[in-house]
């Protein structure tokens, strides 16, 4: 199997126009875009978002993200003490789905690339196919797992009956949305060509003579 | 892409026909500028958690009775109405006795946390000095701090029973109040100064020893100044209804202290005025206005009366009076067997105080009776031999209360003082009431002398000579009718006769009276023309030597 990279060639993300590029950088020569056969750093990029997210996610769960006030007093709840509340109220089934979607969903979803990034960084060939369905799901998942932050916005924007009841959003939201921000952009620096990389690789070392032939 | 023939627009070897890119030089390895996001999310992350650190406050348990109205995360700590903390857990202590709230404090409430500052829970309450709370029956009870003043930190402490009623900040000062029981007081009971409210009872304590109650006492400022160490404090509470040798008494301060009991202080009228006591100074609190202003048993000195008349209605208290004003009272009324006499005796110990005969000698002048003097002993036996004594004396007829006065009695019978007696006997002398008592019966002695039986017998005799001199009179009397009566009558109608003929004689327009009326008019006439002339001549004194001038027309 024969990549772009192998031939040498790449292809303008603006134009299309499809031009060789040996050494890897270039410009396109009819608009003038910048050309690379994979995502520049992208590792480094993805990377750093990460560790960013990861960072942001201790004081999204553990400052509080909703403070709702009311006649008999004010209470802020962090997203694990909303899915206790629910819990202990017997209110499972909407416990589990906010557990899911506000606390699972982000670090499944940063364990994924921190999985991507390792075993591409390694260069294993270990399971591709499954890996990039991985990626796939990560990119769908990327922009749902705002949930939170769309039920505060909204119930802030609601219940603003300032005598007797208002909800604010806590400084979790601007750390949850930031999680939720940098994940996404996480997963859009990852270049998925790089899971298969290595598989060119071996290919390349057995297959070169037949590459020469051309 | 992969070789294919299908894209023949391309021509044999497409790949041949791709234009060539503009290469760039190959790039130096330089840092990543995307790096900033994780070191900017690293620093938000480090300054929040820093910021939490140091945003917290400390941590404090307070151990409470019951947990009743207080909720983790709810209940607020507030000092001054102002948050300073939020009750985090809600716990039973270990032995289940009492429960524990760990409550954490806002940032810079390190100092409020002192030995003696005080916990309480703020919910409605309906106490003496009114309704309170009424604001946490819709926010919910919250737990009031006052904040000590002691310098040694602490961070356990134990919540009070009740809320205090003054808090640190008050102006004012603390008194102790030393009592015999508590009476209607209560925490919050008011104290009066000259019938306006200036304090409050703040918390009282029985006595480690069980006997008498200790009361703290806060008087506002500015009246605070006002409470001087020789101020006296007596229970208000109630009506005050004495009866005794001044008579029948109802004294109240005020109707919300008849209905909950107060405290009131007074100097004594006669006091110097003194520098404002100092906080926590100690009083004792009388169970009456009178028994306050008493002057302190301290400097009294104790005397021994023997009287011989019935105590009945001398009580425990009765005042001693010298000429009006009190110097002593009763201390203690007993009966004893006089081995000398073989016969029973009442000694009446007394208390007399000398600072208030003291008081009213001239300065340089000691007091006749102060102990420790030296003539101490020369002056008492100088008034007992001018006929100082004591005696018994009636308060209240209406009641029979008794009291001691102290007077000169120059007849009194001559007596010395021992000296060597403890306490000292003072010599009585028998009261007023025995006084009367005494003379009447030597009057009905007197009277039981008299020989009325003599004096009838003479009395008879003397009834019966009277009797035959009014018969003797009545004869007489009867012999005047007779011969007298009928000359008198003819004399008087002689007299009769010539009155009437008088009267014809004097009658209105008699001649007599009409000759009279003419004279009369005729010796006017005479007078005026005489007045006349006279006033001519005054006017024309030389008239009498050139004759009267002719008139001209």
């Amino acid at each position: 199997m024969s990549t772009a990279r192998q031939y040498r060639l790449a292809s303008c993300h603006d134009c299309g126009l499809l031009s060789k590029l040996p050494s890897g950088h270039g410009h396109c020569p009819r608009c003038g875009a910048a050309l690379h056969f994979r995502k520049p750093n992208s590792m480094a990029k993805t990377w750093a978002y990460l560790i960013a997210a990861i960072i942001l996610y201790i004081p999204a769960n553990v400052l509080p993200m909703m403070i709702t006030g009311s006649i008999v007093g004010v209470q802020s709840d962090t997203i694990l003490s909303g899915v206790v509340y629910l819990w202990v109220s017997g209110e499972w089934p909407l416990a589990a789905l906010v557990f899911f979607a506000s606390i699972m969903v982000p670090m499944l979803k940063m364990i994924a690339i921190l999985l991507l990034l390792i075993t591409c960084g390694r260069r294993s060939n270990w399971q591709p196919q499954q890996r990039t369905k991985l990626y796939r799901l990560v990119e769908f998942v990327g922009r749902w797992s705002m949930l939170d932050i769309y039920v505060v916005t909204i119930l802030a924007a609601l219940v603003q009956v300032q005598s007797l009841a208002s909800i604010a959003a806590g400084p979790a939201a601007v750390a949850f949305a930031a999680v939720v921000v940098l994940t996404m952009l996480s997963a859009m620096s990852f270049d998925p060509r790089l899971i298969w990389d290595p598989l060119d690789k071996e290919q390349e070392a057995s297959g070169e003579t037949h590459d020469a032939k051309h | 892409m992969t070789q294919s023939t299908d894209t023949a627009p391309l021509g044999p070897d497409p790949l041949d026909r791709l234009p060539e890119a503009k290469e760039d030089p190959p790039k130096k390895r330089t840092l990543q500028l995307v790096w900033i996001i994780p070191i900017v999310a690293a620093l938000i992350g480090g300054w929040l958690a820093v910021k939490a650190v140091l945003d917290r406050g400390p941590e404090i348990t307070i151990t409470f009775r019951t947990a009743e109205g207080i909720e983790a995360g709810k209940t607020k700590l507030k000092y001054k109405d102002v948050d300073i903390g939020l009750v985090k857990s809600v716990a039973l202590s270990p032995d289940r006795k009492y429960v524990i709230a760990k409550a954490e404090l806002a940032k810079d409430t390190g100092n409020m946390l002192v030995k003696d500052t005080r916990f309480w829970i703020v919910s409605p309450r309906v106490g003496v000095g009114g309704i309170s709370g009424l604001d946490t029956l819709l926010s919910g009870a919250y737990i009031g701090v006052d904040i000590g003043k002691s310098q040694e930190k602490q961070h356990s402490f134990t919540a009070l029973e009740v809320p205090p009623i003054i808090t640190s900040g008050l102006p004012g000062r603390q008194f102790v109040l030393n009592t015999k029981e508590i009476g209607s007081l209560d925490v919050g009971s008011p104290i009066y100064y000259r019938r306006i409210l200036v304090g409050q009872v703040i918390g009282y304590q029985l006595n480690p020893n069980g006997k008498g109650v200790t009361m703290k006492a806060f008087v506002n400022a500015p009246y605070e100044k006002y409470v001087t160490p020789n101020t006296r404090f007596w229970q208000a509470s109630g009506l005050d209804v004495s009866l005794d040798a001044n008579g029948f008494r109802v004294r109240t301060e005020s109707l919300a202290s008849i209905v909950a009991g107060g405290i009131a202080f007074q100097e004594p009228d006669d006091s110097s005025q003194l520098a404002p006591a100092p906080e926590n100074t100690a009083f004792r609190l009388f169970s009456d206005r009178v028994l306050a202003m008493k002057t302190p048993e301290a400097d009294a000195e104790a005397f021994l009366m023997y009287f011989q008349e019935s105590l009945r209605g001398l009580s425990v208290g009765a005042p001693i009076d010298f000429r009006g004003i009190i110097v002593g009272e009763v201390k203690s009324i007993n009966l004893e067997y006089d081995p000398k006499a073989k016969n029973l005796r009442f000694p009446v110990e007394v208390l007399i105080y000398p600072s208030r005969l003291k008081a009213r000698y001239r300065k340089g002048a000691s007091a006749p009776m102060e102990a420790g003097d030296p003539n101490h002993h020369k002056v008492m036996n100088a008034l007992i031999e001018h006929g100082f004594r004591a005696q018994m004396r009636t308060g209240n007829l209406l009641t029979g209360q008794l009291y001691i006065a102290l007077d000169f009695f120059p007849n009194a019978t001559k007596t010395k003082m021992n000296w060597n007696d403890s306490p000292v006997v003072i010599p009585t002398t028998p009261g007023s009431f025995g006084d009367m008592q005494n003379a009447a019966a030597s009057i009905l002695k007197k009277v039981d002398n008299i020989p009325f039986e003599g004096i009838s017998q003479d009395l008879r005799k003397a009834l019966q000579n009277l009797d035959g001199t009014i018969d003797r009179a009545n004869k007489l009397v009867e012999r005047l009718d007779g011969d007298v009566a009928t000359e008198a009558a003819r004399t008087l109608s002689q007299a009769k006769a010539t009155l009437a003929t008088a009267q014809q004689v004097m009658a209105d327009g008699s001649p007599l009276q009409q000759n009279m009326g003419n004279t009369l008019k005729e010796v006017s006439r005479a007078a005026e023309s005489l007045r006349n002339l006279t006033d001519y001549l005054e006017r024309h004194p030389e008239s009498l030597l050139r004759g009267k001038p002719e008139e001209k027309p």
